[in-house]
């Protein structure tokens, strides 16, 4: 066992019953994640089994430091692809320790809002598409990107190949088989319009575990990013200019919008959001402005209108929907730095109850 | 898993029966290839098992924003040498929502030709030389050659070795192993004239899968120059001056011209393909005429000639298959940057489809 290397691949299986889990947390920005691991005695079938946790709120800007406590209950569990064997990652919400959530706990709501029996019935799929950007350390200028200046205008890199179209190809890879392994739903990745930036979608998943591996992923995709050494992005317009921004387009349907009629069911659901669009913009990311200008396929921010394949509209209905009578339709104005906890709830709330 | 290379190289048929699958298509230049993937849930046996797909056509120059999708029909499939294990790479061509090909699919014309019962009677043949140049990346010169200069005239470069005479040959052999694991009939490589220059076959195949194999060979041959962080160019002349051109010369046979007697199949063949000498010098790749000269073992643009064992021909006939009175033909004058479906299709259909009256 003679490089790091070895020791960070040991299978510790073969010689102890414990495992490492690797508790996950959102912090005080609403962005920011966080971890810390612990030894669990023998594995777990389910998070209930694992005892709650708790850390340092004060550094998080969580919690005063007089009374710093915050309590971390488990809640998903994936595993581990850095650590393989029966190492796990586990999906943690934030609560005081009376038990209340605290502010920045955005899941606790989602969960209610999941299980009332109205939403439970119409058994909610979700499918985002979450855009990022990678980032050159210490210059946190694009990868890819000469430094001081700019690439050519886009149109070559939108799922391109080739040393001078895509940037970080390594990564999108290594994340893509580290969420499969992991257990994460992750039905596929692309390179984006702007150069530098690239796509992986989660889902279809119902209800809260959508959030919960969509979480999970950026962690791992932030895992990943700092061993090659980049910087990840999510914010939503990483270079102002003639340069597309960064989404996390929300795909979205119910039982009823599946089945026969459908169609009329996700008219009457758009119709809902679009009451409620001033709403559904202030949850839907920091920054948002800047990215939604109505330029570079999106709509304007003050803009509600919906389409057929429109991709310039704030929400797409695909083709197929339109033609099969039924389906679903994508929500495009979540921005990449949006809480999942958060827009899935509020589309399921706005659209249900 | 403490590596990135860990990861990418991670295994996940130990742990899922789910695969990834890369869709491959040719993008709004007609050269410019495109690609991305999604998992399938169980294994498939054909192209028609999976799923069509779509993509943002407006973001290749295929389709307006307003009305975006372009939908992908999987053609063919072959294993992906980059993940490994059960993922595979999947050649497609694209489609309106309603069904019509879009200007820029070449393959489906071309299916129609290779289905046609004359052809299918004739079993074609294709074998294609594919030439390519290698750039230093950000300065776009070719690799080995000093920026801001030149390296010693064409001679000593041609399938030569050494550090002053070959230049990414890593990049050459790792395609090499790449496209035979991953199905393609890749028969040889060969370093070329030009410094920095290399060509691949690929044959012979039948029919419309020359041009899947050759494009996907193309895709596999770009992900391997991205990871070398070299650039690819299919330039037909990317250096002016005595300086080889770079081609796609094309092989081609018919069961007639195989078989006994077939060397006067080929000459009748070649005779048609003559009186249509323009038509085809127009499909042949943008800016052939650069080095279509009648220099550096071409013939000229304009002329049509053909011959035994003649480099600067158009067609070129080889030694055994005058000997043996059949075989089949070299055209030389494609173009590195010509579309395979393209020119497979219109050799096929100028020698046994076009009636010369």
């Amino acid at each position: 066992m003679a490089l790091l290397n070895d020791l960070l691949n040991l299978n510790l299986s073969d010689h102890t019953e414990k495992i490492i889990a690797e508790y996950i947390w959102i912090g005080g920005s609403g962005m920011d994640m966080r971890s810390k691991a612990r030894t669990i005695s023998k594995p777990v079938s389910c998070p209930s089994e694992l005892p709650k946790w708790n850390y340092d709120g004060s550094s998080t800007g969580q919690a005063p430091g007089e009374d710093s406590e915050v309590i971390i209950y488990p809640q998903a569990i994936f595993k581990d692809p850095f650590r393989g064997g029966n190492n796990i990652l586990v999906m943690c919400d934030c609560y005081t320790p009376q038990g209340e959530p605290i502010p920045t706990n955005k899941r606790h709501n989602a969960a209610k809002i999941f299980s009332n029996p109205e939403v439970a019935a119409e058994e909610p799929w979700y499918g985002i598409e979450q855009e990022y950007t990678l980032l050159q350390k210490d210059v946190n200028w694009p990868l890819g990107w000469p430094v001081g200046g700019f690439p050519g205008p886009q149109g070559p890199y939108y799922c391109a190949a080739g040393a001078d179209k895509a940037f970080g190809r390594d990564i999108v890879d290594a994340h893509y088989k580290a969420c499969l392994y992991a257990g994460i739903n992750i039905s596929g990745i692309n390179g984006e319009v702007m150069p530098g930036q690239w796509e992986f979608q989660v889902g279809p998943s119902v209800g809260i575990a959508a959030a919960d591996q969509l979480w999970v992923a950026r962690y791992i995709l932030e895992r990943i990013t700092e061993k090659a050494g980049v910087v990840l992005s999510f914010d939503p317009k990483p270079i102002m200019g003639d340069w597309n921004g960064a989404g996390a387009h929300t795909n979205y349907s119910t039982k009823s919008m599946r089945e026969e009629g459908g169609y009329e069911i996700i008219k009457k659901a758009i119709e809902k959001l679009g009451l409620r669009h001033k709403e559904h913009i202030a949850a839907y990311g920091e920054g948002n402005e800047r990215r939604l200008t109505g330029r570079h396929e999106t709509a304007d921010i003050n803009t509600f209108k919906w389409g057929v394949a429109n991709r310039g509209a704030s929400i797409r209905v695909g083709r197929d929907t339109e033609k099969e009578g039924k389906g679903y339709f994508e929500d495009r104005r979540p921005a990449s730095n949006m809480d999942p906890y958060v827009v899935t709830s509020m589309i399921a709330e706005t659209t249900l109850l």
